[in-house]
């Protein structure tokens, strides 16, 4: 033991950099970032310009990268509390952002599919739709924690039915919004240059650091997921944490809901945050963090996501079909997965090992 | 519970005790499609009183049928594999792309299809049996690269027009004696096509296979528990490797029943075979956990699953939401049955 | 090689990284009989038949065998079934899954085919021949433990081995299964097989074993007969006390003097829990320093558990300081200020990712509550003063306790459970596996926690290290309470007969 804190000491500030959590992301982001500079550095130009409203805002792809990553950023929050205590993904939050938008749009509406003038106040419609996105996500944790179901496996439910809940929860009309107020959620507020999903998701952000702060949420689901039996014996309830992380993914559900559903002031129940659990999921991993649950760094994770957005802009730029993009990131997916899978680390080591004994030599 | 089970004996609830998991699960799931499908001769009456009504059911269902097999087996052996909707996708997709806009000929298209499953099987079985990654993330994975190679080979849906292709297409299995008459008086003979045939030839071998065969029983071994069928001498990697290969297979041909039965390509289809392929191995009786399961149970659970479809939309709720609706809800209900009975099991023992 | 020897292992050597295992250790197996290995936790049992059965690789010394020409080489499992040394664990290796003829003869064969009609009337050979009662065609679940056992058995009798090693295979059996099992090792030692029992169930071996081979530390101790071995001489090898001076050693701690009218901190009555043990009583006084001593096995865990409501708790009442209270789970009985510190410190105690100073505060900070986290600079106070109190070697408070030693990730534990302020802290094995340092250092900390006050439930393997710190020993044998021990009665002649049992 003693050996290896000596090792660990003299390793150099490199090796130190690299085994950082946030190298991998970092790592990635600096990679892309080259490779649109070599393809021309417009990319990084940021300009003001006047939006369809006539605001004046800044454009750019930075900024589209800022604005469009806020919905992944938020589901990355939950999804990492998930994957921590529960050891296994939700795959179902894409279909409940689809209910979550759904409800917003019922409330507003009214029943109504063509509304004159909202039907409730926004901030009442967001309220209902916390709640029953809260709802969805406590039957995701109840099925995992009491049933002992596979995360993956009892999210597929939601998953396979939350599309047909959200169109009949508007009996499949799709009611259009015209009150520009809702937009202000999904564009811009009139004077303000930045995109609101930007504002929204650092607000999420500041939230869950403030809730890591101070409470002992962060402690109590990391032990839930490296020990069960420990935390057990310490006086916790693992279901309970398990269940609560799954009622924040609830929460930050319904938050992109709004976004989304702000962006183009109706829905589309088949399209709707379509995939973006793959985004999540990816955000997790490429910050480092375990899907088999365990120790968490949720500032790696939401960097994560944003690092996904970006490597999706880039896709964007070059052309690549909305429906094609799965088939690139699903490669990012299996490199990550491989890289990380214990036996390939064994693997690598050995084949270190070996370098060094040789170098020795 | 361990003590009265060693000598069977009369009485009914004794007998209940006896029942295996495997053969109580496929009871439930038999019971309950002729339960449904009674019901509907009944209540609904139509094409449930005629057989070419069942008939037209195969004929919907003989891709999902294959599929579901693949699906069982990997879950037999504790696996799980939701890339197949995907596979079956991308296996329409190149086949109608092959023949259509390249010319080519139908049994050179059926090798590509396999050719499609067997990729996909054998990779994804050599991550997950030799270096260990959870299934679900690499079909996770699977599924999204299908799904997206499929948009990049084809954007666009397309009819495929081949002479070759659609005479097999068009081909009729007469079912003898079991036509009727329509409207007009005619007789009509009853029909399957020709996925139907494939498909429970599929059946068949996989029942065989699982049953009687000795890497059959392996599947099972390796599913029920892993650390002691490695005791027993079961070479693990290699039959998880390949009821991962033969999942594959079985997607290369279901993906070529279903281009088979709607005869174009495009990106949306069979969105959502996965899931119904798993449900349909739920419904039948196979264990998420592995080591129970029965090719039997899968085929009257794709049955299950599509009456129950068939029972909604002729019920006047022919939105198609209510066919996901009652699906998650088939799933979520079998779902927590098992999870009962592993309690039960668990506290028995 | 003699005639009747069917297996020999000669001067065995293995060492773990800084643990040496087995050293120079000889073991003779003859045919027709049944040959128990004894030997307390860490007594290098377990590793020898690791070794014998190619899971482990030995580092020295030489393994013969019946009929094979000069030592043979194990290397897996595979290996030794083939020259016919078969094992059968505690935990059923079996596919419950399958039926009973699948689990005899899957694996065995190569090629695709098998001829089931064959193999099932094989199997019906094989379990008459035997006596058990299963049918070939019965999914293995559905048999009894004992027969599942059984079958384990038949199976590696029938892949023709020579030495059959039954581990532990006897403690989740009740009576009459054990019953049947013997009568199928008698049976299975009249054809010739030999076969090594592990067990710690005394009774056992005296009523089925022809020879002893006893281990400690590591070392062979000897090879006995089984009529030149008493019991209590039996029991005096394992724990290492010659039995001619054992009673010179006594207790070292005053009896506990109980004034008539103290109402104890803590008073079970009829406590059960599902983990297998029978209904105990058991009481405790402030200051008081007492433990559950017993073989491996015979439920000393289980009490402690059921007591801190670690296990599901199904009768039974409680007192604490003459109170009823209702301790149903562990935070109950945190509430009531217990503590507990846990038997497998991997399994149920540190929570190996997070640092030393988020297991030390964990307890503390679930009883404080959800809201109301320490503070970083606290959380940094409270573990230094705890890793300076208890001298733990960290690189830092931040340091993953996963990677500390064994001793230190004890001491983390320990500091947890002191820093809830217990008025009652159980101990459950806290000295195992760890240095002779760590050890003295945790038995002076209990002793000076009891003068202050608190009052402490200490379980250990080692007599004396019990007998050093308890005024007070309550014995358990096969999951009973069958004595409890103090004042005078307090030495390791008296606590070993205890234990021991029986009449010899």
């Amino acid at each position: 033991m003693q050996k290896n804190e000596v090792k660990k000491s003299n390793e150099s500030a490199l090796t130190k950099m690299v085994r950082h959590q946030m190298f991998i992301p970092l790592l990635a982001l600096v990679v892309l970032a080259v490779f649109n500079l070599v393809m021309g550095p417009d990319f990084f130009k940021i300009t003001v310009g006047q939006n369809s409203a006539g605001n004046m805002v800044l454009q750019g792809y930075l900024i589209s990268i800022l604005n469009d990553g806020s919905e992944l950023a938020i589901l990355a929050i939950g999804m990492t509390l998930v994957t921590a205590a529960s050891g296994g993904q939700d795959i179902s939050v894409g279909a409940a952002v689809a209910i979550a938008g759904s409800v917003l749009l019922r409330i507003l509406g009214g029943g109504n599919s063509r509304p004159e003038e909202l039907a409730a106040p926004i901030i009442v419609a967001f309220l209902v739709s916390c709640i029953v996105a809260m709802l969805f996500g406590a039957f995701n944790g109840v099925l995992v924690a009491y049933f002992k179901i596979q995360p993956m496996i009892a999210t597929l439910i939601l998953y396979t039915a939350g599309r047909s809940i959200a169109a009949w929860i508007n009996n499949n009309e799709l009611p259009v919004i015209t009150d520009p107020s809702l937009g202000y959620y999904g564009g811009y507020i009139p004077g303000i240059p930045i995109p609101t999903p930007f504002f929204i998701a650092a607000f999420c952000v500041a939230i869950i650091f403030l809730v890591l702060k101070f409470t002992n949420l962060g402690l109590y689901t990391q032990s839930v997921g490296i020990n069960e039996n420990s935390a057990k014996l310490n006086g916790l309830n693992p279901q309970v944490i398990k269940v609560i992380t799954y009622v924040i993914m609830g929460l930050c559900v319904a938050v992109v809901g709004l976004i989304k559903v702000s962006r183009i002031q109706t829905i589309n129940y088949s399209v709707i945050a379509k995939d973006i659990e793959m985004d999540a999921i990816l955000a997790v991993a490429l910050g480092g963090n375990a899907l088999s649950g365990g120790k968490f760094n949720m500032a790696a994770s939401i960097f994560g996501a944003y690092v996904i957005q970006f490597l999706t802009s880039t896709l964007y730029r070059f052309k690549v079909s909305s429906d094609a993009l799965p088939a690139y990131k699903a490669v990012v997916v299996i490199v990550l997965v491989v890289i990380s899978a214990p036996t390939v680390k064994e693997w690598f080591g050995n084949m270190s090992k070996k370098f060094k004994v040789k170098e020795v030599a | 519970m361990s003590n009265n089970k060693t000598k069977a004996s009369g009485g009914f609830a004794d007998k209940f005790n006896n029942l295996t998991d495997t053969n109580l699960l496929l009871t439930i799931t038999v019971v309950i499609f002729f339960l449904m499908y009674i019901g509907a001769m009944i209540f609904q009456g139509g094409l449930f009183l005629k057989p070419q009504g069942f008939f037209n059911l195969l004929n919907a269902n003989a891709a999902l049928v294959v599929l579901a097999c693949g699906l069982s087996l990997v879950m037999i052996t504790g696996g799980i594999d939701i890339s197949v909707g995907g596979v079956t996708a991308l296996v329409s997709m190149c086949c109608a792309v092959y023949l259509d806009k390249m010319g080519g000929n139908v049994f050179v298209s059926v090798l590509v299809a396999l050719a499609i499953g067997l990729a996909f099987g054998a990779f994804q079985g050599f991550l997950v049996a030799y270096l260990d990654i959870q299934p679900f993330i690499i079909t996770l994975a699977g599924m999204f690269f299908a799904r997206g190679m499929t948009t990049i080979v084809n954007t666009k849906p397309f009819n495929v027009a081949n002479e070759a292709f659609n005479k097999l297409k068009m081909a009729r299995v007469i079912v003898p004696g079991m036509g009727s008459a329509n409207r007009k008086g005619q007789y009509i003979d009853a029909y399957v096509e020709i996925g139907v045939v494939v498909a429970i030839l599929v059946v068949i071998v996989m029942f065989c296979l699982l049953r009687w065969t000795k890497l059959g029983r392996a599947f099972y071994a390796v599913g029920g528990n892993r650390q002691s069928a490695l005791m027993l001498g079961i070479n693990v990697k290699r039959t998880r490797f390949l009821s991962h290969l033969l999942c594959g297979l079985l997607a290369g041909i279901g993906g070529y029943v279903y281009f088979l039965h709607v005869g174009s390509g495009s990106p949306a289809h069979a969105s959502g075979a996965e899931m119904d392929a798993i449900a349909s191995s739920i419904i039948g009786g196979t264990m998420l956990t592995g080591g129970v399961g029965n090719i039997a149970g899968t085929f009257f659970g794709v049955l299950s699953l599509g009456t129950i479809q068939n029972i909604v939309s002729s019920a006047g709720l022919g939105e198609a939401w209510w066919i996901g609706i009652t699906r998650a809800a088939m799933l979520c209900l079998f779902l927590v049955i098992q999870s009962v009975v592993m309690v039960r099991k668990k506290k028995a023992s | 090689m003699k005639d009747n020897i069917v297996l020999q292992m000669k001067n065995i050597h293995k060492s773990f990284p800084g643990v040496r295992a087995l050293q120079g250790v000889d073991f003779t197996l003859r045919k027709g009989e049944v040959h128990a290995l004894m030997g307390e936790n860490g007594a290098g049992k377990s590793t020898l038949i690791k070794v014998l059965t190619g899971v482990y690789s030995k580092d020295e010394g030489d393994i013969f065998l019946d009929g094979k020409q000069g030592p043979v080489a194990i290397h897996s499992p595979q290996d030794a079934q083939k020259v016919g040394i078969s094992t059968v664990y505690q935990e059923i290796t079996l596919c419950p899954n399958l039926s009973v003829a699948e689990n005899m003869f899957i694996g065995r064969t190569s090629g695709m085919g098998q001829n089931w009609k064959k193999v099932n009337s094989d199997t019906e050979k094989i379990l008459k021949s035997l006596d058990i009662p299963a049918t070939a065609t019965q999914q293995l679940e559905t048999c009894s433990l004992a027969v599942q056992q059984m079958i384990a058995i038949a199976r590696a009798v029938d892949m023709d081995c020579k030495v059959l090693i039954l581990d532990e295979p006897t403690s989740s059996l009740d009576e009459q299964e054990v019953e049947k099992l013997f009568k199928l090792m008698r049976d299975l030692r009249s054809r010739g097989v030999g076969i090594v029992f592990v067990t710690h169930f005394l009774d056992q071996v005296y009523e089925i074993c022809d020879r002893i081979t006893v281990m400690r530390d590591g070392q062979l101790v000897g090879e006995f007969e089984i009529e030149k071995l008493p019991r209590v001489q039996l029991v005096s090898k394992m724990l290492g006390k010659e039995l001619d001076d054992m009673s010179d050693i006594k207790g070292e701690q005053k009896a506990y003097e109980r004034k008539a009218g103290t109402v104890p901190v803590l008073e079970a009555q009829g406590r059960v829990s599902d983990a297998g043990i029978k209904p105990f009583d058991f009481h405790i006084d402030k200051g008081e320093v007492n433990g559950f001593t017993g073989l491996l096995g015979s439920g000393r865990s289980e009490c402690v558990r059921a007591i801190f409501a670690a296990d599901r708790v199904t009768g039974g009442t409680i007192k604490m300081n003459g109170k009823p209270v209702k301790i149903n789970k562990p935070l109950d009985a945190m509430r009531n200020g217990i503590a507990y510190l846990p038997e497998d410190r991997k399994g149920d105690g540190i929570v190996g990712d997070l640092s030393v100073r988020e297991n030390i505060i964990l307890a503390q900070q679930v009883l404080k509550g959800f809201f109301k986290p320490f503070s970083k600079a606290k959380q940094y106070e409270i573990a230094d003063e705890y890793i300076k109190l208890l001298s733990i070697k960290t690189a830092s408070a931040d340091t993953p306790i996963k990677s500390l030693s064994g001793g230190n990730q004890q001491k983390v534990i320990l500091a947890r459970w002191l820093f809830t302020h217990p008025e009652y802290l159980i101990l459950d094995e806290p000295t195992r596996g760890i240095d002779v340092g760590t050890k003295v250092d945790i038995q002076k900390l209990v002793l000076k926690l009891a003068s202050e006050g608190m009052s402490v439930t200490f379980i250990s393997s080692e007599l004396d290290e019990m007998l050093r710190t308890c005024s007070r020993l309550v014995v358990m044998r096969d999951r009973k309470v069958v004595g409890e021990l103090s004042g005078e009665d307090l030495n390791q002649s008296k606590v070993m007969s205890t234990i021991a049992g029986g009449d010899k």
